[in-house]
This record gives structure tokens, C-alpha cells and sequence, in this order.
């Protein structure tokens, strides 16, 4: 297959602390990779070492068919790297900070000048230019930082937490440049704590929990790994609601649960029992509303790999 | 199989020739300083003001009584007070302004880019060379307008300046390395004053070691920046110059020795 960077087998230990117990990670070229796990679980040591900043202890890794520890110089052209706390100098004004890294790319003045105003536009930072960075708000300054990353115009941009602290609205916002950069073809790796975050923007999730692989594949097998399909039934009349209830009993041989709005859901083995609840619905002569097949959360996938709930609500205060 | 993508690697973009490239890069980083020291001169500005206010406080209020006059006492403490200047702008200014980068990501985005590792650094010491120089030259002026005069010649001063600021570059990876070891940046501050006291003034620069305590003497005898004093005296005023200037130079090697791959050690060690 053809992947944009693979890593095989990494291991990195500080001092008496392993970060890295032996992780793999691969993306295709043109997806996002989504590396998801909660704080301490490897994920920006992973970022690091493929993206030369960290030399692994063991194993391999490759980006654009090039080792990144024997050949980091030549890995370095072809990458981008927004890093988990805004890497630009907040002494400088925006349009500063990115005419700098353009001319460390070796652009010339004027390229340099037309490449931070192009993306100062697209990032929505145009009036902020020539602003301090220091001045900016926690969103502009994720943008900004996105910004300093495309600079380049690399074909894989690895990003690392790159929503993390932002309020909701904030974080949609971002997701849709992130969106819009895979579009242009790039290769993404982003890692997350945030479990909808993943499932939003990648087309491959690999879980890493204490510095291992848990789980890998696309976000609906993840799900599916996992198992716990749900059916959900709504009831057109609210009298019939008892009646369905019985039904979902029956065929299920679980007590289904009430979540509000007249809705009954009802965990299920496997697929087929749609076919069933319908037919015998039907057959009680209760008419459907609404009537559908769930996936779990993946709040549910984490907890079901790893035994414990997402931290994200202390950590990532 | 990973595909080679070093063809696609942004050829529209890159127009500057690959001649010359480490010091394009390194200029480059000069401008950020700069453009940094004019943004926030405070830190700049103590490590200017307090040795000027150093030099005006001594010789006027002490010169009298320790060397007999003003005048004396001021041919006696100005090396001194330069090689403090430099001293201070090391450890205060370089490694402050170095150890806020490395918190701040900024070196990240620089390390994760395809420039040579040294261009940060060189870049920062350009600048500094840059600092240095506005700082000494004030110096030298507020000197002349009190009375110095230097009594050897040109490339003697010149000299000066030269172990002063190789010495002051030298011991500002004292505070580089306390930087990344210790994550509060004004508790670095703290131990990078702390290290001033007995650095700075734990030497000849005010009064001869002859008239210390035994105590002391052992201290100031063991200070290189002791020898950066007598060093920096014997070139401007006159005095044994070979023996101070070549262990000036030395313990500021062996503090770039031992300090840059511990401090880079420390760092990588933290990440």
C-alpha cells in the first residue's frame, strides 16, 4: 500500500519512564490519520519522533519513504508541524512570524511576503497581521500556528492536539481548516484526546493507551469491535409505547430504556434484530416514528478498550 | 512501501540560491532578536543601566576613600565593571531570551524545519554580539565623560571587549541550563542573579585581593571571573595580559563545553 509515513515497532523511554512501548502507525497517503488516547499516552512523543524533533530507542520510522533519524534533514522539507502549545514567537506580529519561517524555507523576500499574506487570508487573520502574536486569542493563535505549519505547502502536516483547550465553537471552527487542508490532498496526522474530534476528522483512528497500540481502524470498525449495536424505536402514537416496550423486550430479551422524547433504545447482538423488532412491531400493530440502528460512541469504544472513562475533563484543564 | 514524494517537495516556492544558506538562516534569526530586544528592551535595559549605575555609585562614593581619588579608583574599576557588564547581559538577557524560546515551542517549529541545527543559536548570538556592542560602547562613553581614558591602544581595547563578551557568552549557558532544568521562569531569574553576586563581584573588580579575608581570597583566586577582570585590565590599562587572557578564554571554553551538551541533554531529556 502507499503510505505518506509509517512507523514500526517505536520505543522511547525518558529516564525511568517509557512513553513508547512499541507503537505502530501508518497513514495512506491523502487521509488523516487520527492518533487518539488521553494525556500520558505517547501521543506527542509519537508526533516528535516522526517529525525528527525525538531520536525512538527502538524501532523505525519512515516519512515520505525516508528514515527519519538517518535522513531528518530531507523528512523536514517535506513536513509541517503544529505543535501542542503555539510554536511562534509572540513578540513578533503574525505576518513576522510567518515571513521568518518563510525565508528559513529559503523563499525570497517577496515570496516570502505573498506566501504569509496568502495564508493570513485563509486562515482569517488578515486584519490581525500585524498585530503581536502576544495580543492574539487562543483560536488565532491555533490558526496561526496551522498557518506557520502550511507555510512550506507540505504534503504531510502532522498536528498535535490541535484543538486542545478550545471552546466548542472554537474547535469547530478549526476542524473545518482541517478539513479543507486534507482536501487539498495532504497526508494528516492528528492526535487528540477528544474522542469526537477523531471520529469528525479521521479516516483511520489508532487508540494508544500507556505508550501501545489498543485498536486501530476506521472509526465505524472501531465501533464494531466494540459490538453493543443499539436499536432505537419511537413510537408515531405515545399510548403505543407500552406495547413496543413489550416487543423490544421480547425479542431482544433486555429491558429496553426510555431516553426522553418517547424514545426506547435496546441493546442488540447483531444487525439481523432490526429485521425482527420490525416484523414483530409490525405485527403488534405498532406504527413507527422513528426506528434506527446505532453504533456506540466512541466515548463507549475507548472505555470498552481500555476499562477506564475518557480523562479528558481533568486533563485537559 | 512509502512513496518518495522528495520530487514534489515545493519546488515553485524555494527561490533562493542553496548557496550561502546557513548564513541566510542565521540572518534571518539576527532580525527576530533584534526585533524581540526593541519589542521588550527591559530586560536589555537593567543589564545596561545597572552596571552604568554601578560605575557612577563606586567611584564617586567609594573612589575617594579605597584608591585615594576619583580618578584612581575609576582607572582601577572600569575593566571591572565591563566585564560585569557582560557577565550580567549573559546570564540575564542570552539565557533568559534562550530559555523562553525553548519553552515556547518557537524552537521546536525552528528544529522541526530544514535549517541547520546551529542557526538558532547562531542567530542569537549575532544579536547579542549586537547588544554587546551598544552596551559597551555606552560604557565606554559614560567611562570617558567620567575620565577614562584607555592607556594601551586600539586593538588592546578591541581585545577587551573580545574576552569580556567571549566570557559573558560563555557563562550565559549557566542560565540556559537552569532554564531547562527549572520550568518558572522568574525562579530562573532568581538563580541567575543569585549567580551574579558571587560571579560578578566575587573578584578583583573593586578592591584588590590583597585586602580581602582568606575566605574570600580562595573564592575570588578560583573565579574565572577574575581572571576576565585582570585580563580585561591588563588591555586597557596595562598589567600581565598573556596569563589572565588565556585562562579568561579557557574556562570560558570549558563552560561551553560542559554546559551546551548538558543543557541540550536536559532539554531533550524533558520532552
Amino acid at each position: 500500500m502507499d503510505y505518506a509515513f509509517e512507523a514500526e515497532g517505536l520505543v522511547k523511554r525518558f529516564g525511568k519512564t517509557t512513553a513508547l512501548a512499541g507503537v505502530d502507525l501508518a497513514a495512506r497517503s491523502g487521509t488523516v490519520l487520527g492518533v487518539l488516547g488521553p494525556n500520558g499516552a505517547g501521543k506527542t512523543t509519537a508526533i516528535r519522533i516522526l517529525a525528527t524533533l525525538l531520536r525512538p530507542d527502538e524501532g523505525r520510522a519512515e516519512v515520505g519513504g525516508l528514515d527519519v533519524v538517518k535522513r531528518a534533514a530531507e523528512v523536514r522539507r517535506l513536513i509541517g508541524l503544529t505543535g501542542q502549545y503555539a510554536s511562534v514567537d509572540e513578540d513578533l506580529t503574525a505576518r513576522e512570524n510567518l515571513v521568518l519561517f518563510g525565508r528559513l524555507l529559503d523563499m525570497g523576500r517577496a515570496t516570502a511576503g505573498a506566501r504569509a499574506d496568502e495564508l493570513l487570508g485563509r486562515f482569517g487573520l488578515a486584519d490581525a497581521a500585524s498585530r503581536r502574536v502576544s495580543t492574539y486569542s487562543g483560536g488565532m493563535r491555533r490558526r496561526l500556528d496551522l498557518a506557520a505549519g502550511m507555510i512550506g505547502d507540505p504534503r504531510i502536516v502532522f498536528l498535535d492536539e490541535p484543538t486542545t483547550g478550545l471552546d466548542p465553537g472554537k474547535r469547530e471552527d478549526l476542524w473545518r481548516t482541517i478539513r479543507a487542508m486534507a482536501a487539498e490532498g495532504r497526508t494528516v496526522l492528528l492526535t487528540t484526546q477528544y474522542l469526537e474530534e477523531a471520529e469528525a476528522l479521521a479516516d483511520d483512528i489508532t487508540v494508544i493507551d500507556h505508550g501501545r497500540v489498543i485498536a486501530h481502524g476506521t472509526p465505524a470498525e472501531l465501533k464494531r469491535i466494540v459490538g453493543g449495536l443499539t436499536i432505537a424505536v419511537r413510537s408515531a402514537d405515545p399510548e403505543r409505547a407500552g406495547v413496543a416496550a413489550k416487543v423490544l423486550r421480547a425479542v431482544s430479551g433486555r429491558e429496553p430504556t426510555a431516553t426522553g422524547g418517547g424514545t426506547l433504545t435496546v441493546p442488540v447482538d447483531a444487525a439481523g434484530a432490526l429485521t425482527e423488532i420490525t416484523q414483530a412491531l409490525d405485527a403488534a400493530s405498532v406504527e413507527v416514528a422513528e426506528l434506527s440502528l446505532r453504533l456506540p460512541s466512541l466515548d463507549e469504544v475507548f472505555f470498552a478498550l481500555t476499562g477506564r472513562h475518557d480523562e479528558r475533563e481533568e486533563s485537559a484543564a | 512501501m512509502t512513496t518518495d514524494v522528495r520530487e514534489q517537495t515545493r519546488p515553485s516556492i524555494v527561490n533562493e540560491p542553496k548557496r550561502w544558506r546557513l548564513a541566510r538562516h542565521s540572518l534571518a534569526l539576527t532580525g527576530r532578536e533584534l526585533t524581540k530586544v526593541r519589542r521588550n528592551p527591559g530586560i536589555f535595559l537593567d543589564a545596561l543601566f545597572m552596571p552604568v549605575m554601578f560605575l557612577l555609585l563606586f567611584v564617586y562614593l567609594f573612589g575617594g576613600a579605597v584608591a585615594g581619588s576619583t580618578g584612581e579608583y575609576l582607572r582601577y574599576l572600569f575593566p571591572g565593571i565591563m566585564v560585569m557588564t557582560t557577565v550580567m547581559a549573559g546570564l540575564l538577557a542570552t539565557g533568559m531570551s534562550i530559555n523562553r524560546d525553548i519553552k515556547k515551542g518557537v524552537f521546536d517549529r525552528f528544529r522541526s524545519m530544514p535549517i541547520g541545527r546551529s542557526a538558532p543559536l547562531i542567530g542569537s548570538v549575532v544579536a547579542d554580539s549586537a547588544r554587546y556592542v551598544v552596551t559597551l560602547v555606552t560604557l565606554f562613553a559614560v567611562g570617558y565623560l567620567m575620565g577614562f581614558r584607555v592607556e594601551t591602544d586600539l586593538p588592546s581595547a578591541l581585545a577587551a571587549c573580545g574576552v569580556a563578551v567571549a566570557l559573558g557568552f560563555s557563562l550565559s549557558w549557566i542560565s540556559v541550563f537552569v532554564g531547562v532544568l527549572i520550568k518558572e521562569e522568574a525562579i530562573v531569574q532568581t538563580v541567575a542573579f543569585l549567580g551574579i553576586f558571587p560571579l560578578a563581584f566575587g573578584t578583583s573588580m573593586v578592591a584588590p585581593v590583597e585586602t580581602m579575608p582568606g575566605w574570600l581570597r580562595a573564592w575570588v583566586d578560583v573565579n574565572p571571573v577574575t581572571h576576565g577582570v585582570e585580563a580585561v585590565r591588563g588591555l586597557l590599562v596595562g598589567g600581565p595580559v598573556a596569563g589572565p587572557v588565556t585562562a579568561t578564554l579557557l574556562w570560558s571554553a570549558g563552560f561551553l563545553v560542559v554546559l551546551v551538551p548538558l543543557s541540550v541533554w536536559a532539554y531533550q531529556r524533558r520532552v
